[in-house]
C-alpha cells in the first residue's frame, strides 16, 4: 500500500513539475498583459515594435467571447488578471462603466479620432476600431433567380424574399444582438416587434451563433440554402481576401439601406489596480497609433478609428454604411434584457 | 477483503482513519476540494450573496415564471430519451465487439470514438453536408423520388438533437458495456443454455443481469452528458430549445445575471447528485462478484452465417451513423475553396498569411493538445483509480456519499466553474488563473468521473475468493493488488485512459471559459479559423478537423495497444 501511494505521489509531482516548467517563460522584460476576447488578432511584427521600443513583453490573454471576457474582467476586479482590457463594445459599454473597472486615461492620439466614436467623456474607455453588423446577400443566388437583392430592412418582409433570411439569436450572439438593436433604432421601440412578427411570418430562420448561420445556412459560404445572412459589412472583403485568388469581386453584397446596419465600436481600457499603469498607457497610445491602426483591418476585419491610418486595397469591398441605426450605449444597457425577452416571445415562441 | 480478514478484533472505525487508505482518500478529495468545491463555492457566494445579503430580488424572477421549470423538464426528458436511444442502438454493437473478432475491428473501434472530440460546429457542418437541405441524402432522395423539394428536414428539430447525442455518446456505451462484456465468462451463458434455457431466456436472466453494472454506469454517463448538453443544443437544436446549461451560459456570459446563473447551476448539480445517489444505492445492491475471463478466451471469429450477419449489420450501422459524417468532413477538407481535390487547405494551415500573432502552427496545436491530453490521462487515471479502488472496498455508508460527490464535476456548468476559477484561484499559492496548468486540471475534473465509472464495475466484479486465495498463499496486500486487481482492471483502466484522452483532446468543460494565454490547442485553432469569413478559413478549419480526427484515431489505437505490467493483457 505504501508503495502505491508513493507511486501516485510521484506521478502527481512529475506531472505538476513538468507542466509548471513548461508554463514558465525565461525572465522577460516588463510583462504587459492584455486581456481580450477570442476574436482579437494583430501582427507579430507590429506587437514586436512595441515590445522593442519599450523593453516589454506583451502577453495576450483570451477569455471567451466579448461578453464572457468582460464578465471575467469584472469578476476579477479586486485582483485584475491583466493590465489592459480590449474589446468592450458599445453593447456592453455601460456594463463596463458601471462595474468601475477602468482608470481614466486621455491619450494624446485621441486628436486623430472622430469625436463621434468617443463615448466616455472621462476617457476610461478609448475607441480602437469600429465595424458594422449588416445583412450580406449571395450575389450568385439572386442573379440565378433573376431577383433584385434586398436593399432595406423593409424588403426582407416582402413575399419575394420569403424563407431567404437567416439571423442570429440576440440572446446568444453579438451580431444577433446588434441586428436586433438596428431594428429597434430603425423602427423605434413601438415598431420593432411588429417588424419581427412580419419577418417571422416571412420565414426568417434563427440560429444561435454567427458560425452556424454563416457556415451552416448561408448559401454563399456553405451547404446551406439561405442567401441572406446577418454578418458584417466587411465580410464581402474577407471573402475576396480568403478566396485564394478565386474572387476578384466579392461573391456577397451588403444591404446598406436606411438603418439596416448597427455600428459596433470596440474600446480599450486600463484595468484598475493593475501593475504597469505607465506601460499600459503607452500601449493605449500604441493601439491608437498608425502602425497598429493600419494592422487592424486585415487582422480583425473592422475599421481603424484613426483617420490617419490607410486601408488595405481589399477594403475597397468593405463598405461603411452611410446611415447605420443609432442607439445609445446607455439605452442598450437599460433595455437589453427587455428587448431580448420581447424578441424571444415574438420570434421563437 | 484482506484487511477485513487480518484486522479481526479491532474496531473498524479506528482503522482506516490513520491508515494508508485514509491517505489515499485524501488524494481525490483534496483535488476536488481545491479545484472543484472551492471555486464553485466562491462563485456561488459572490453570485448569491453579493454584498453580504442574499440576492433575492434577482432570484424572484426564477419563481415568477414557469420558463425555468419548463427548461428543467425539457433538459431532463431529452436527456432520458437520448440516453435510451443511445443505449438501444449501441448495445448490439457492444455485443459484437465483446464477443467476436473480425478484420478492421480496432480501427473501427477507434473511429467510433472520434465523434467525441469534434467541436459541435464541425459536426454541424458534417450533418449539414449529409442531411441538410442541400446534403447528399436529400439530393439522392430528390433524384430517386423525382421531388422538387428536399424531403428530409431535420434542421433545428428534436431529431437533430437526438441524432447528435447518439453520434457523440455511442462510443461511451460501446466501450464501457463492450469492455466489461468482453471479460464476462461465456461459459456462464453456455451453462444456462445446457440447462435448457433458450437464447432469450439466457439473455434476460443471465447475461443482462451480469451486465447491469456496466450498462448502468454507461447510461449514467450518457445521461449526465446529455443533461448538461450545450453545443449540441445551441448549434444543432437551434434557438427554440434550451437546456439548463444553455440558460446558465446565457445568464452568466451575456446577461451577467449571476444570481440566476448560480441558482440554475445549483439546480443542475442537485439533480446530478440526486441521480447519482439513487444510482449508487441501486448499484451497491446489484453488484455481484463475477468470474471474469481474459478477453482472449472470450472472443472468437464468427462461426456461421448468422453471426457474420450480426457482425456485418452492426459494422454497417456504425459506418453509416458514425463514419459517414466524418467522411463528409474529410471530403470537404480536400475540396472546399479548391478547384477539384487538392491538399491546398492542408498546405495553407502552415502559412501565416497575415503575420498574425494568433496564427497557430499546426504542429504546435497538435503538440499542445497532446501535452494537455497526456497530463489529463495521467492525473485522471491516478485520481480515478484511487477513487474507484476506495469505492470498491470501503464501507457502504461512506461510498454512498462519496460516489455521487466524485461524479459532480460532470454535472456542473462549465461557465460557472470557469468563473469560479477566476474568483477563487487568484491568490498564491494557488495563483493559477492564467497558468496553462489550469487547462489540464479542468479537463481532469471531467475525465476523472469517466475513469471512475470505467474501472468500478470491473473492480467490483473481481471475486473476493481470488484475493483471499492469494492472501492464503502468502501474498502481501500489495502483491495482491499488483497481481490480481491491477491486471484484472487493466482493460477498464485503458477504457478510462481513452476517455480521459478524448475529453482533453475535445477541449471539454470549463476551459472554454477560462482565461488562456497563448497555448492554442487543435479545437481552439478550429474555432479561430471559423470565426472569420472566407473559403480559405473554412477549408483550413476542415483540414484541422481532419488532422484532429487523425491524431485522435492514432492516439486511441496506441492506448488500446498499450501493454505493460499486466495492464491490457487481460
Amino acid at each position: 500500500m505504501k508503495k502505491q501511494f508513493v507511486i501516485f505521489a510521484f506521478l502527481l509531482s512529475v506531472v505538476l513539475i513538468t507542466t509548471s516548467c513548461a508554463g514558465a517563460t525565461p525572465a522577460p522584460p516588463t510583462k504587459l498583459t492584455l486581456m481580450t476576447h477570442d476574436s482579437f488578432a494583430a501582427s507579430e511584427e507590429v506587437i514586436a515594435q512595441f515590445e522593442q521600443a519599450n523593453n516589454a513583453k506583451v502577453e495576450i490573454l483570451k477569455s471567451g467571447d466579448a461578453g464572457a471576457a468582460l464578465n471575467q474582467a469584472i469578476l476579477s476586479k479586486d485582483n485584475p488578471l491583466a493590465d489592459l482590457f480590449f474589446g468592450v463594445d458599445n453593447t456592453f459599454f455601460s456594463r463596463a462603466i458601471k462595474a468601475d473597472i477602468f482608470v481614466p486615461y486621455a491619450s494624446p492620439e485621441l486628436a486623430n479620432i472622430p469625436d463621434a466614436l468617443e463615448a466616455d467623456p472621462e476617457h476610461r474607455l478609448t475607441p480602437v476600431d469600429f465595424g458594422d453588423v449588416c445583412l450580406n446577400f449571395d450575389k450568385a443566388w439572386f442573379e440565378k433567380k433573376g431577383l433584385t437583392p434586398p436593399q432595406t430592412l423593409e424588403d426582407l418582409v416582402k413575399p419575394d424574399f420569403k424563407d431567404l433570411t437567416v439571423v442570429e439569436n440576440p440572446a446568444t450572439s453579438s451580431p444577433g444582438l446588434s441586428f436586433l438593436i438596428a431594428t429597434v433604432g430603425h423602427f423605434g421601440e413601438e415598431g420593432y416587434l411588429a417588424y419581427w412578427t412580419k419577418l417571422k411570418e416571412n420565414g426568417v430562420l434563427v440560429t444561435n451563433g454567427w458560425e452556424d448561420a454563416y457556415w451552416g445556412q448561408f448559401s454563399a459560404a456553405s451547404d446551406g440554402s439561405r442567401p441572406i445572412v446577418v454578418s458584417y459589412a466587411t465580410s464581402p472583403a474577407a471573402e475576396v481576401f480568403f478566396s485564394e485568388g478565386k474572387y476578384k469581386e466579392p461573391p456577397t453584397g451588403n444591404v446598406l439601406g436606411q438603418g439596416a446596419c448597427f455600428r459596433q465600436i470596440e474600446f480599450v481600457g486600463i484595468l484598475k489596480g493593475s501593475k504597469n499603469q505607465a506601460l499600459a498607457k503607452k500601449f493605449v497610445d500604441f493601439m491608437l497609433g498608425t502602425a497598429f491602426q493600419q494592422d487592424i483591418p486585415l487582422q480583425m476585419w473592422v475599421f481603424p478609428v484613426n483617420e490617419q491610418a490607410s486601408l488595405p486595397d481589399v477594403f475597397q469591398f468593405a463598405q461603411v454604411p452611410p446611415h447605420p441605426a443609432i442607439v445609445s450605449a446607455g439605452k442598450i444597457e437599460q433595455n437589453r434584457e427587455k428587448w431580448i425577452e420581447a424578441w424571444t416571445e415574438t420570434v421563437l415562441r | 477483503m484482506i484487511s477485513r480478514l487480518t484486522g479481526r478484533g479491532k474496531p473498524p472505525e479506528w482503522r482506516g482513519v490513520f491508515s494508508l487508505p485514509a491517505l489515499l482518500y485524501l488524494f481525490p478529495l483534496l483535488f476536488l476540494a481545491i479545484f472543484y468545491f472551492y471555486p464553485l463555492l466562491s462563485i456561488f457566494r459572490l453570485s448569491l450573496r453579493p454584498e453580504g445579503h442574499w440576492a433575492l430580488d434577482s432570484l424572484r424572477k426564477l419563481a415568477s415564471t414557469s420558463y425555468y421549470l419548463r427548461t428543467l423538464w425539457f433538459t431532463t426528458w431529452q436527456a432520458a430519451v437520448s440516453t435510451l436511444l443511445t443505449l438501444v442502438l449501441a448495445f448490439p454493437g457492444a455485443y459484437v465487439f465483446a464477443r467476436f473478432r473480425f478484420p478492421g475491428k480496432s480501427l473501427l473501434q477507434a473511429m467510433t470514438t472520434v465523434p467525441f472530440v469534434l467541436p459541435t460546429i464541425v459536426v454541424a457542418v458534417a450533418f449539414s453536408a449529409l442531411l441538410g437541405p442541400r446534403g447528399w441524402v436529400n439530393i439522392i432522395l430528390m433524384r430517386l423520388l423525382a421531388l422538387d423539394a428536399p424531403p428530409l428536414n431535420l434542421q433545428y428539430t428534436l431529431w437533430a438533437i437526438f441524432l447528435a447525442h447518439i453520434f457523440y455518446n455511442y462510443t461511451v456505451v460501446l466501450r464501457i458495456v463492450g469492455g466489461f462484456w468482453a471479460n464476462l465468462d461465456p461459459q456462464v451463458e453456455e451453462v444456462a443454455r445446457t440447462l435448457g434455457a433458450g437464447r432469450w431466456r439466457t439473455f434476460w436472466h443471465v447475461t443482462l443481469p451480469l451486465l447491469m453494472p456496466a450498462i448502468s454506469a454507461a447510461s449514467l454517463l450518457v445521461f449526465i452528458f446529455c443533461f448538461t448538453s450545450f453545443g449540441v443544443i445551441l448549434i444543432l437544436g437551434g434557438p427554440r430549445f434550451a437546456t439548463l446549461e444553455v440558460e446558465i451560459y446565457r445568464q452568466a456570459a451575456h446577461l451577467f445575471n449571476l444570481p440566476v446563473a448560480a441558482a440554475l447551476s445549483l439546480a443542475q448539480i442537485l439533480v446530478t447528485f440526486g441521480l447519482m445517489w439513487v444510482y449508487t444505492n441501486l448499484q451497491a445492491r446489484h453488484t455481484v462478484p463475477l468470474r471474469l475471463q481474459s478477453r482472449e478466451a472470450a472472443q472468437r471469429w464468427p462461426a456461421n452465417g448468422r453471426e457474420w450477419l450480426g457482425v456485418l449489420a452492426n459494422v454497417a450501422f456504425m459506418l453509416l451513423l458514425l463514419v459517414t459524417p466524418l467522411a463528409a468532413l474529410v471530403e470537404r477538407s480536400f475540396s472546399v475553396g479548391q478547384a477539384g481535390y487538392s491538399l491546398g487547405s492542408y498546405r495553407a494551415l502552415g502559412v501565416n498569411l497575415r503575420g498574425s500573432i494568433t496564427f497557430v502552427p499546426p504542429l504546435e496545436a497538435v503538440r499542445n493538445s497532446l501535452g494537455f491530453a497526456g497530463v489529463t490521462v495521467m492525473l485522471g487515471l491516478a485520481l480515478g483509480l484511487t477513487a474507484a479502488y476506495l469505492l470498491a472496498r470501503e464501507r457502504e455508508s461512506l461510498h454512498a456519499l462519496l460516489d455521487p460527490v466524485f461524479m459532480l464535476p460532470l454535472g456542473t456548468s462549465a461557465v460557472t466553474l470557469g468563473f469560479g476559477f477566476i474568483v477563487a484561484l487568484g491568490h498564491p499559492p494557488l495563483n493559477l488563473r492564467t497558468s496553462p496548468l489550469l487547462i489540464p486540471l479542468a479537463h481532469t475534473l471531467v475525465a476523472f468521473p469517466f475513469v471512475v465509472r470505467s474501472i468500478l464495475p470491473a473492480l467490483r466484479g473481481i471475486h473476493p475468493h481470488l484475493r483471499e486465495a492469494a492472501a492464503v498463499l502468502g501474498a502481501t496486500p500489495r502483491r495482491v493488488w499488483w497481481e490480481i486487481d491491477l491486471p484484472m482492471v487493466g482493460r477498464a483502466l485503458l477504457v478510462g485512459a481513452v476517455f480521459a484522452f478524448t475529453i482533453s483532446m475535445g477541449e471539454f468543460g470549463a476551459t472554454i471559459f477560462i482565461a488562456r494565454p497563448q497555448v492554442p490547442t487543435m479545437p481552439v485553432a478550429i474555432f479561430r479559423l471559423l470565426s472569420q469569413p472566407g473559403a480559405r478559413n473554412y477549408g483550413q478549419a476542415l483540414a484541422m478537423s481532419t488532422l484532429l480526427m487523425l491524431v485522435c484515431t492514432v492516439g486511441f489505437v496506441a492506448i488500446e495497444r498499450f501493454r505493460a505490467g499486466g495492464v491490457g493483457e487481460f
